[in-house]
């Protein structure tokens, strides 16, 4: 099975996380809001799939590269 | 004793219906629609205020008399005049904020990118052309006394910046001041629906779909100091006239970046500006009296504003366009858009088309290259035309 890894775009704070391992997911969905420069910023599930991990939590402070979730498709 | 004549009443006329209404829009638009609530929520009051008559807010004394409305040549004796006096007039309030938004901005992605720089100045191209358009329509109508300095005062609109917007018109057009600077920061509200359908119309789905990795190289803290220090020499020798914006904008900038000024940088991005904001826009609101606004001039300046606005944003995104045509790597065409300096807001608008086109992209901080050199870049047009006109 293929994987498409989504990763931290820029350095900020995940204020919400709206998926969970096992989640089906559409490209284009939102998978969680990382905020940074004092704006809100959806991160969008680049395909559609399983999410088959999550690598952040709601209120952690994460840098560019760091995943955040896995899916699966 | 107390009467009826002592009351504003008698002197209330439809002009200040008209323009309580305009102030009770913007708090409309600041509070519930939360547009620009920093600025439109102290400019709507300061109209609101203002039209209130015999308030005394705007009183000045010319020649031994008091009148209603702020004189040029006259001594201040109201609460705001006498602020826009000190304020505005003396040129401090917008500096000093120039002071605070450097304090507040970060111009590593200008730094990691250096094309966006040409893109920042790109977008400019719509301050000139409502300029020339205002000169144009000042001569066709000469009732409209659009002259050198009105035009100027009008074209900076496109530049989406209030307190260079400011600066200019009280130097060069100071009757203009309330016009322009509730047209600039309207418009600047208004960038999520002005923006989009000329960004759209210029660019098809595939170039904005076009994929601009989201890391941009990392830029040390010794060419984020340097950057200000060196950015302030070679503008202001090439534009001297912008020495009190751009040379306070790199001043705040400085204290943020040395990394041993963070008290400093702290207060003037936080505390400092925000008094500066508040005093700009109760003195900004109080010059749109309804004898003052409800003129002629002042259609004009809105028609004109956005269409320096309008094509301003043409102009970004043509420019990122035609960059493209040599670039191996291309840029996303849209950030071309964000060399309007409404920071941040014309960034988020192309990071929102962005993710729309193509869900992988994360423009951000692309954008925030053009958007922050768009500030630089208004800056200097104030100083080319104060250098040519003031």
């Amino acid at each position: 099975m293929a994987q498409e890894i989504v990763e931290v775009p820029i350095t900020g704070k995940i204020i919400n996380v709206n998926v969970k391992p096992g989640d089906q997911v559409q490209e284009g969905d939102v998978i969680c809001i990382l905020e940074s420069m004092k704006m809100e910023n959806p991160i969008l599930a680049p395909v559609d799939g399983t999410i088959g991990e999550v690598g952040v939590s709601t209120e952690q402070v994460v840098k560019p590269g760091e995943t955040i979730a896995v899916i699966e498709f | 004793m107390f009467g009826l004549f002592e009351t504003g009443f008698t002197s209330f006329y439809w002009g200040n219906g008209v323009m309580l209404a305009v102030g009770a829009t913007f708090l409309y638009l600041g509070i519930a629609k939360k547009m620009e609530p920093l600025l439109l929520v102290p400019i709507g009051f300061g109209v609101i205020l203002i039209n209130l008559p015999l308030g005394g807010l705007m009183e000045c004394i010319v020649q031994g008399k008091v009148v209603e409305a702020y004189a040029i040549g006259g001594e201040p004796a109201g609460l705001i005049s006498r602020i826009f006096r000190y304020g505005l007039v003396w040129e401090m309030v917008p500096a000093l904020i120039f002071l605070g938004l450097g304090a507040m901005t970060d111009f590593s992605p200008v730094i990691a990118n250096p094309k966006t720089l040409i893109l920042g100045a790109g977008a400019q191209f719509g301050v000139y052309f409502a300029f020339f358009m205002a000169l144009l329509l000042g001569a066709a109508f000469p009732d409209l006394s659009i002259g050198f300095g009105e035009a100027a005062s009008i074209g900076i609109i496109g530049g989406a910046d209030g307190p260079t917007t400011i600066y200019l018109t009280n130097r060069l057009a100071p009757h203009l001041i309330g016009a322009t600077a509730v047209a600039a920061y309207t418009y600047m509200a208004m960038v999520p629906i002005i923006q989009p359908p000329i960004i759209k119309a210029l660019t098809t789905k595939e170039e904005r779909a076009i994929y601009m990795k989201p890391q941009l190289r990392p830029v040390s803290r010794l060419e984020k100091t340097l950057f200000p220090v060196i950015g302030a020499i070679i503008i202001i020798l090439l534009v001297p006239k912008s020495a009190p914006l751009i040379g306070m904008f790199m001043m705040g900038n400085l204290l943020k970046e040395s990394g041993v000024t963070d008290r400093l940088a702290d207060t003037a991005a936080n505390a400092f500006i925000n008094i500066l904001t508040i005093l700009l826009g109760i003195s900004v609101g109080a010059f749109m009296s309804a004898g003052v606004f409800l003129e002629p001039e002042s259609l004009l300046v809105f028609g004109l504003g956005i269409a320096a606005f309008a094509v301003s944003t043409f102009s970004g995104v043509t420019l990122a366009k035609f960059m493209n045509l040599f670039l191996k790597e291309k840029i996303n065409p849209m950030i071309g858009a964000a060399g309007v300096s409404a920071v941040p807001m014309a960034s988020r608008v192309v990071q929102k088309m962005g993710q729309e086109a193509n869900p992988r992209n994360f423009l951000l901080m692309h954008a925030m290259g053009p958007n922050v050199a768009g500030v630089i870049g208004t800056a200097t047009a104030a100083g080319i035309f104060l250098g040519m006109l003031g």
